[in-house]
């Protein structure tokens, strides 16, 4: 069967949906960010398929951006949890109730 | 060739992205990272076949480079040990089950009964994409490029600030 726009759409939504499990299942604050990256990776790769299988860069360029956003993310996300560890010993977000009514 | 090819990465990326976030046989965080980056390395080989060379470049050095270091620091800096002792609650997985099963139904749903790509002709890549994508990114994408530079810098600067001992 020849690939097409199809298999890497598929390939790309289910990457999401292992992002997402990671996200709604896992309880450690790192792991699920890890979730995240996964979503965002799933996101670049359609944007990657679109923009070959339209014969258009602009496509990938978004993805360029996406890639040096998610960075800055991450490292902003990543000094976040490590300054709430610091403050409550946990990265666990069961611990982190503190919004709870 | 190519169609084997794309087979072979595109279970490569499924297999250990699931492996990442849901590991039936380890707990650790340090084997879901290292999982992380061979999704992102098999994504890589994704990129090729889609003739993005550049982005598969940036996808290794960025995302199996540089984000994972700072995965890995910021782990070694916790308490790892932690998650191991502590068991899923039923009802989150089921959740989790039942919201991921049912995305991923609409999903391939979606994308099944729209047809995407019907009609779309794979056209040969002229020359390097490398190069206009440079040439784009410093004409018509010139603005969005200095400001993304400039959040760069805020994310920097909001780093150190977040990371110093008191929080004020």
């Amino acid at each position: 069967m020849n690939v097409g726009l199809e298999q890497y759409l598929m390939v790309s939504g289910l990457l999401f949906c292992f992002g997402l499990l990671g996200v709604v299942v896992r309880r450690n604050l790192i792991i699920m960010y890890m979730g995240l990256e996964l979503m965002f990776n799933a996101a670049n790769l359609a944007l990657v398929a679109f923009s070959r299988f339209n014969d258009n860069l602009d496509g990938q360029l978004m993805v360029f951006f996406i890639i040096t956003v998610a960075a800055a993310e991450v490292a902003v996300g990543l000094a976040l949890i490590v300054a709430l560890y610091r403050k409550r010993q946990s990265a666990h977000v069961e611990d982190l109730t503190t919004l709870k009514l | 060739m190519e169609n084997v090819l794309f087979y072979i990465f595109a279970a490569l990326t499924l297999l250990f992205a699931f492996l990442c976030v849901a590991n039936p046989f380890s707990r650790n965080p340090v084997t879901s990272a290292m999982f992380l980056v061979l999704t992102m390395i098999s994504m890589a080989g994704l990129f090729v076949l889609l003739q993005a060379f550049f982005l598969a470049a940036v996808q290794i050095l960025v995302y199996a480079g540089a984000v994972m270091v700072l995965f890995l620091f910021v782990i070694m800096l916790l308490d790892i040990k932690e998650e191991e002792r502590r068991r899923f609650s039923r009802f989150s997985i089921a959740l989790g089950g039942v919201s991921v099963i049912g995305l991923g139904f609409i999903l391939f749903k979606t994308i099944r009964e729209s047809k995407a790509g019907e009609g779309l002709k794979l056209v040969a890549v002229k020359g390097s994409d490398t190069a206009a994508l440079g040439k784009a990114l410093f004409t018509q994408y010139l603005l969005p490029f200095e400001i993304v530079s400039v959040l760069l810098l805020v994310a920097m600067v909001g780093v150190i600030l977040l990371s110093k001992k008191d929080l004020k």
